[in-house]
C-alpha cells in the first residue's frame, strides 16, 4: 500500500460517492451495488429486490423472506427467547450493550434471527431467517438460543426446518460464548435430522465464518442465491495470508456449486417453487410403508443402538 | 531457553547471573554459595510473582511459546503402542492434525491433536498447526473409527485457527469444520479435550466439542485472535493487548463463564519451564476424567454431552 492507494483513492471514491448520492432523491431510486445502474423503487420491489438490469440479488430481511417463502397467509411468527445480555461485559470503542440496543432499535427485533412457522407447498415448515442488518447477522448466545427454539418447534410440529443464512460469522463481542454457538446450533440440527425431518439451508449473501462452519454447511440440501458470497475465511484475510489475488468469482455461489459445496444456485424468482418441490419429494412416504415414526433416530451408523451393534459384530 | 518472552527478561537476567557465578565458583576456591543462593531466591520470587499475575496478553504469549510441550511430546510420553493413522480417504493427509491409535495408561484410545511443529522446517511441514479440510476430515474419520470400536477419544488442541487459503476454501473448509463438530456431538464414546496451548476459534472447537474440556493454566481459547479482534474492532492490531483483555479468553475467565470444566495447573514459570511435569499433569487429568465416565451407557454419554452444550447459553441469562 502506498499513499496513492491508502489516501488518495479512498478520498476520491468518497467524493464520487457523495456527489452520486446527492443527485438521487432518497427512497425513490436505488443504485444497484453491482451494475451501478439506477432502479426506480417500485420496479425493485416488484422484482423481488433483484436488479432488473443485471439480476443482482439485493439483501432482504426476515419479513421479506417469510412473505415470499411461506404459502400466502399461512405463517405465524414464533416468539423467541430473550437473549442473554453481554456475558463478557465487552467494550471496544462502544459498549456491546449499546451496540445491541442500537441494532434492536434499528431493526425492531431482539437479535439477528427471526423465525416463523407455517406451510410451504402445503407442507408444514419452520423457517428461520438471519438478519444481516442486525450486527452483520452475527451469531451470539441469543441467536443460538433462537435457533435451538426454532429447530425444536420444527421437531414438535413434525415440520421441515429451513434456515435462510446471511451472516458475517460469530459475534466477537461474546468471545468464546459465541464460539460455543457453533456446537449448540449443530445439536439443534442433529435433533431435526434424527427426527427424520428435512433440514434445508438457503445460503444468501453473505454467509461466512462460524455460521458457515456450523449449521449452514450441515443441510440435507443446500440452495444458494446467485452471486452470494459464501465461505469460511474472509477474502481479505486470505489475501493477506497468501499474498495473492483471489481468482475471479472466488467464494461466490456459482463457485461453490462448481466445487461441490451447494446443490444448486437458484434465482430468487424460483426459490419458493424449488423449496416446495424439494419438500414434496423428500416428504413423500415410501409406498407400502407405514407412516414413518418420526421420533426414531435417522438411519446413520451412529444411531444404531449399541446392543444392535454388538449383535451385528457377534454374527 | 531458546525464545524468551519480554516479561521474562528480568528473570532470565538473574538466572544468567547465577549461571555466571556458578561457573566462576567452579574454577576457583571462592565461596560464592551465599551469593548464588540469594540470587536464586530472587529469581524464583520474581518468577512466581510474574507468573502469578500474567495479563491475558502475556498468557497469549505463553500459550504460543515455542518450547511448550506439543502434541508429539504428549504422545511420546503418554501413549504406548502409538500407531499413527493418516489421510482423509478423500484428498490427502494433513500434517497440522495428527492422530492415531494407542494405549493411554493401559487403555486403548484414539488420540488426535494439532501439531504446530518446532523448528522452521518442521513448522512449515505442520503448517503452524493450521489445518486444512483434510485435517478435519481425518479427525472425523478417526472419531468414527473410535465409535465403531468403542474407544474413548482424547484430543489435544493447539492451533492459531483453521488455515485461510484458496484451496482450503475450495475443498470446503467450513463444511469440514462443521462436520467435525457434528461428529463430536454424535459419538457415544467419551471425548476428553485438553486445550494445551492456543485454542483458535473454529479450528479448535472442531476437535474440542467434548464431554470434558480441560485447559492448561496459561492456555487460551477464543473466537478470534486478539490481533484479529483488535484489527476489526479497534482498527489497529497494536490494540491486541486491550482485545486480549476484552475477549475473556484465559482458562480462568472461561472456567468462570462455565465454558470449560477444569484448569490443569502448570509448573511455576509456565509449561515451557517444566515440560515433563506439565505432560504428567495433563495425563493424570485425562485419566481421571476418562475413569469418571467408565461404565456410563453410550446413549447417556451423548445425551449428557449435548445437554452440557445446550445448557451453556442458558446459564448466562
Amino acid at each position: 500500500m502506498n499513499w496513492l492507494t491508502s489516501y488518495v483513492r479512498p478520498r476520491f471514491q468518497a467524493l464520487v460517492r457523495s456527489t452520486g448520492k446527492t443527485e438521487v432523491p432518497e427512497n425513490l431510486w436505488h443504485q444497484c451495488p453491482s451494475c451501478e445502474r439506477m432502479i426506480f423503487h417500485r420496479d425493485l420491489e416488484g422484482n423481488q429486490r433483484v436488479c432488473p438490469h443485471c439480476s443482482h440479488h439485493m439483501r432482504v430481511g426476515p419479513d421479506y423472506r417469510f412473505a415470499s417463502l411461506f404459502d400466502e397467509g399461512s405463517w405465524t411468527r414464533i416468539e423467541l427467547p430473550k437473549a442473554p445480555v453481554d456475558p463478557l461485559k465487552f467494550r471496544d470503542s462502544k459498549r456491546y450493550t449499546d451496540r445491541l440496543k442500537e441494532a434492536q432499535a434499528k431493526t425492531k427485533t431482539q437479535d439477528a434471527l427471526e423465525a416463523a412457522h407455517g406451510r410451504v407447498g402445503d407442507l408444514p415448515a419452520v423457517i428461520a431467517v438471519m438478519n444481516f442488518d442486525f450486527m452483520a447477522g452475527s451469531m451470539g448466545a441469543g441467536l443460538g438460543e433462537a435457533f435451538v427454539t426454532a429447530a425444536r418447534l420444527a421437531v414438535l410440529q413434525e415440520a421441515a426446518f429451513i434456515v435462510v443464512t446471511s451472516s458475517g460469522g460469530a459475534r466477537m463481542q461474546e468471545g468464546t460464548v459465541s464460539l460455543m454457538q457453533m456446537a449448540r446450533t449443530t445439536i439443534a440440527v442433529e435433533e431435526v435430522k434424527e427426527a427424520g425431518l428435512p433440514y434445508i439451508v438457503i445460503l444468501t449473501d453473505p454467509t461466512t465464518g462460524g455460521v458457515t462452519a456450523s449449521f449452514a454447511m450441515l443441510g440435507d440440501i443446500h440452495i444458494a442465491e446467485p452471486g452470494a458470497v459464501i465461505g469460511f475465511a474472509g477474502a481479505r484475510v486470505i489475501e493477506q495470508t497468501i499474498r495473492e489475488t483471489l481468482p475471479e468469482g472466488f467464494q461466490k455461489a456459482e463457485y461453490l456449486l462448481e466445487h461441490g459445496m451447494v446443490d444448486m444456485v437458484v434465482h430468487r424468482f424460483e426459490l419458493k417453487e424449488t423449496l416446495a418441490r424439494v419438500l414434496g419429494l423428500l416428504r413423500e412416504p415410501l409406498r407400502g410403508a407405514e407412516p414413518a415414526a418420526t421420533t426414531e433416530p435417522a438411519a446413520d451408523d451412529f444411531s444404531v443402538p449399541t446392543e444392535a451393534m454388538a449383535d451385528a459384530t457377534d454374527d | 531457553m531458546s525464545s524468551l518472552l519480554d516479561f521474562e527478561k528480568p528473570i532470565a537476567e538473574l538466572e544468567g547471573k547465577v549461571k555466571e557465578l556458578r561457573h566462576l565458583a567452579d574454577g576457583s576456591d571462592l565461596d560464592l554459595g551465599e551469593e548464588i543462593a540469594r540470587l536464586e531466591g530472587r529469581a524464583s520470587k520474581l518468577l512466581s510473582s510474574t507468573y502469578g499475575k500474567l495479563t491475558p496478553w502475556q498468557k497469549a504469549q505463553v500459550a504460543r511459546h515455542a518450547d511448550r510441550p506439543h502434541f508429539v511430546d504428549y504422545v511420546k510420553a503418554l501413549i504406548t503402542d502409538y500407531t499413527p493413522l493418516a489421510g482423509d480417504r478423500c484428498f490427502g493427509d494433513d500434517h497440522a492434525i495428527l492422530g492415531g491409535l494407542g494405549r493411554f495408561k493401559g487403555r486403548a484410545v484414539v488420540v488426535m491433536g494439532h501439531e504446530k511443529g518446532r523448528e522452521t522446517e518442521d513448522r512449515v511441514h505442520h503448517n503452524f498447526g493450521m489445518a486444512r479440510p483434510e485435517g478435519y476430515r481425518k479427525a472425523v474419520r478417526l472419531m468414527k473409527l473410535a465409535e465403531r470400536f468403542r474407544l474413548p477419544v482424547v484430543t489435544l488442541v493447539d492451533t492459531p485457527g483453521a488455515h485461510p487459503g484458496i484451496r482450503a476454501e475450495e475443498r470446503g473448509q467450513a463444511e469440514a469444520i462443521a462436520r467435525s463438530i457434528a461428529t463430536c456431538l454424535e459419538l457415544t464414546v467419551p471425548i476428553v479435550s485438553v486445550i494445551v496451548g492456543e485454542g483458535g476459534s473454529g479450528g479448535a472447537i472442531a476437535l474440542a466439542t467434548a464431554d470434558r474440556v480441560l485447559m492448561l493454566e496459561h492456555s487460551i481459547y477464543s473466537v478470534i485472535s486478539p490481533e484479529g479482534c483488535a484489527a476489526i474492532l479497534w482498527r489497529s492490531a497494536s490494540q491486541a493487548e486491550t482485545a486480549a483483555e476484552a475477549l475473556k479468553m484465559t482458562a480462568q475467565d472461561l472456567l468462570g463463564l462455565g465454558l470449560i470444566d477444569e484448569i490443569i495447573v502448570e509448573p511455576l514459570g509456565g509449561a515451557h519451564r517444566g515440560r515433563s511435569t506439565t505432560i504428567e499433569s495433563v495425563g493424570n487429568a485425562i485419566e481421571r476424567h476418562l475413569e469418571a465416565m467408565d461404565g456410563v451407557a453410550p446413549a447417556d454419554i451423548r445425551h449428557r454431552r449435548r445437554e452440557k452444550y445446550l445448557h451453556m447459553g442458558r446459564e448466562l441469562e
